[in-house]
């Protein structure tokens, strides 16, 4: 490592990563259970208030890439590393009073907590092919030890599927990833740091203007199917639904919001990559593919399933193939539409998977025919767990609302006749999740077997759907600026 | 450099042969039907893979790869390995391996994963040097034959194999683009050995929770049903 590359990791920037590293390493070493989460919180805490200093600090160095696609994603996924964290504090402990996670486990949990959301800001804020691959490789395998960590069976089970199909599908991108690199280093020239230069993200677009075509629509495709593997994408979504019902609840909120968006976040990268070099496949048409097909199967999965975490792990399938789907269309329209869909969809599917583990904490099971009637002995609870699936469903006044409207409106434009099966998807989708709401809120109450907990718990949550109404209702000119920068900043 | 090497030079004939050996001790853990050997071909294809890197080394004038050789000999040829023979000796796993797939039908498969990466690596690559190209077509069949190795195991161990012939894959496909940084092989290497490692935890998870490695036990537990 240079000592420029050093002094980049120094930096504010380099802080936002550095930190959670050191919190990891810190909380790995210690065995107080109490203290190791009042840490957890103040580390993802500060590693939030450093991120929003983001914007603030754009540049394009050897190692770190801050625009404003990298600062948008850094903030909502160190934002919802923040809440999660809190969430955890009860959450872990009533896991752990009850057996479900042994105590010496629960170390390991902060710990790997915190090098997950290491290598997932690493991950969005690197300005290396090579370091991007390298950070979500290493976001996967602390993923993979999270959900194992419960002592069952199916938790064994999920993370072994996980573990594999993501294996599979990253080393598919590693070889996109030097396919990449082969196409671009002509243009770059030869020297000593050529190779690096010829992997950074802000260089690849013009570079890849003078490589040769062919290689890149080589590489496109491989590291398409790799990416989609981790952004969830249909055909090669099947280790989601395990990782999110079996491991640890908290991790299935960071799961579902973070993970997914660093992958859709490569592939938009991607796209601009290949876009610039007219004589290359369009990006578009394949990625809207993928896209289309997660939603349409996801949205036709939902009706079967009889876990609550799994529905919500193929809802979440489903949310990421629309925004594949904006992504693939393109277009400034599109484009917002679907960076606003990314954003609203990871706050309002944390707070359902908040709500989720603390109903099936109390009703001691995640499968549907165990929680029912939530009304009647958690009112809070079941109110805003209520607003948590009406906000998925993308029905007002949340944001999502807006967001899918916006992208279908985008698909009319630009390719009237994908409109049908997309609209087709999401009706489906909406519509299972406005039945899953009535048997999980209303009807008969099942018998409670954990301990109730007062509405103060939910603070996280209501964070996040303030935030997705807010969004929804009364967007600050502000914010919607900074969405057209950086939807402007992707072509 | 790639350019200058072409057919008929001494650099260009060992690289391609050596790139070639790679493959073949693919083929090889294709067919395997006992545990001990297919951790010996792995072992072996490693060494094959070690010696491919020095000489790329020698041949790119790249010093760098000489340290890439080293890392995979230490880690791919030597550390996994051993550590998967005791594995072996510790859980007393069954010598002989359940296969889903014929020998006949996978070592046709196999055949056929070759012939696809050359016509989809060969018409592609026509700008870069041909010893590039060659090893990148060579690098894409090892990668897609442990896929094939993957899914025709049906045991964990012989699965976590089948991931880590695809690594030494990507390791080839990485020592063969001339120019390729360092960092890029070191990670590769440092995540083999992770990877690896939480392998390692798996096994004696999985034999404890189901008394088998057999990862057709990890379907009766029906998550994928509910």
């Amino acid at each position: 490592m240079s000592p420029g590359m050093l002094a980049e990791l120094l930096s504010a920037t380099g802080a936002v990563v550095l930190l959670p590293v050191l919190a990891a390493a810190v909380l790995a070493m210690l065995d107080n259970r109490v203290i190791a989460g009042w840490l957890n919180i103040a580390a993802a805490t500060a590693t939030f208030a450093l991120a929003c200093l983001l914007p603030w600090h754009m540049a394009a160095g050897t190692l770190l890439l801050v625009d404003p696609l990298a600062a948008h994603m850094a903030i909502l996924t160190s934002f919802v590393a923040m809440t999660t964290a809190w969430f955890s504090l009860p959450y872990i402990a009533t896991e752990a009073a009850s057996g479900r996670l042994e105590p010496r486990r629960v170390r390991h949990y902060h710990a790997l907590f915190q090098a997950f959301v290491a290598a997932m800001l690493m991950a969005l804020l690197s300005n290396n092919l090579g370091v991007t691959w390298v950070s979500i490789e290493a976001a996967t395998i602390a993923a993979v030890l999270v959900v194992g960590l419960p002592r069952t069976a199916e938790a064994v089970e999920a993370s072994w599927k996980y573990f594999m199909l993501c294996g599979v599908g990253i080393s598919l991108a590693f070889f996109g990833t030097i396919v990449l690199t082969l196409a671009v280093l002509p243009v770059v020239g030869a020297g000593p740091d050529s190779a690096l230069a010829a992997m950074r993200w802000s260089a690849l677009p013009t570079a890849a203007s003078h490589a040769a075509a062919p290689l890149l629509n080589l590489a496109f495709v491989f590291l398409l199917v790799g990416y989609g593997t981790k952004a969830g994408l249909a055909p090669l979504h099947a280790w989601l639904p395990d990782a999110h019902a079996e491991g640890p609840t908290p991790v299935a909120a960071v799961l579902s919001g973070s993970i997914l968006n660093v992958a859709l976040v490569v592939i938009l990268r991607l796209r601009g990559v290949m876009d610039a070099n007219p004589a290359a496949m369009a990006p578009g048409p394949p990625i809207i593919v993928l896209g289309l097909l997660s939603v349409l199967l996801a949205a036709f999965s939902l009706w079967r399933r009889r876990d609550v975490k799994r529905f919500f792990a193929f809802s979440t399938i489903e949310q990421s193939g629309v925004a594949a789907f904006a992504f693939g269309l393109g277009g400034p329209l599109a484009s917002f539409a679907g960076l606003l869909h990314l954003t609203l969809h990871t706050l309002a599917k944390a707070a359902v998977f908040q709500c989720i583990g603390h109903a099936c904490q109390a009703k001691g099971s995640q499968l549907f025919s165990e929680i029912g009637g939530l009304l009647a002995g958690h009112r809070a609870l079941a109110l805003t767990l209520a607003a948590g699936i009406i906000a998925v469903a993308a029905l007002p006044p949340f944001g999502l609302f807006t967001s899918e409207f916006l992208i279908v409106t985008a698909t009319m434009q630009q390719q009237p006749l994908l409109a049908v099966p997309l609209a087709i998807g999401l009706v489906v989708g909406g519509w299972t999740l406005g039945w899953r709401l009535i048997t999980l809120c209303v009807g008969p109450a099942t018998p409670d077997t954990g301990p109730a907990r007062g509405p103060l718990v939910l603070l996280p949550v209501w964070l996040h759907l303030a935030l997705v109404a807010v969004l929804g209702l009364a967007m600050p000119g502000t914010l919607v600026a900074w969405f057209a920068t950086v939807a402007g900043s992707l072509r | 450099m790639g350019e200058h090497l072409g057919y008929g030079t001494l650099g260009y004939d060992v690289a391609h042969l050596l790139g070639a050996a790679v493959l073949v001790l693919s083929f090889v853990l294709l067919y395997q039907r006992r545990v001990g050997a297919m951790i010996n071909s792995y072992a072996t294809q490693a060494w094959v893979l070690t010696a491919a890197a020095c000489w790329q080394g020698w041949a790119q004038d790249a010093p760098q790869l000489y340290l890439t050789g080293l890392l995979t000999l230490a880690a791919n040829g030597l550390a996994i390995p051993l550590a998967l023979h005791a594995i072996v000796r510790r859980l007393q796993v069954h010598r002989s391996i359940d296969a889903a797939m014929g020998v006949f039908a996978s070592m046709a498969l196999g055949v056929g994963m070759v012939a696809l990466s050359i016509m989809v690596v060969l018409p592609t690559t026509l700008h870069s040097g041909s010893l590039t190209r060659e090893d990148l077509a060579l690098a894409l069949s090892v990668v897609l034959l442990g896929l094939l190795v993957l899914i025709s195991r049906r045991s964990a161990l012989t699965q976590v194999i089948g991931v880590l012939s695809l690594e030494n894959g990507l390791i080839l496909a990485a020592i063969g683009v001339d120019g390729m940084p360092l960092v890029v092989e070191l990670s590769v290497a440092v995540l083999v050995v992770l990877a690896f490692m939480v392998f390692g935890v798996f096994f004696f998870r999985l034999r404890a929770r189901f008394d088998s490695l057999d990862v057709a036990h990890l379907d009766r537990v029906g998550g994928q049903h509910r």
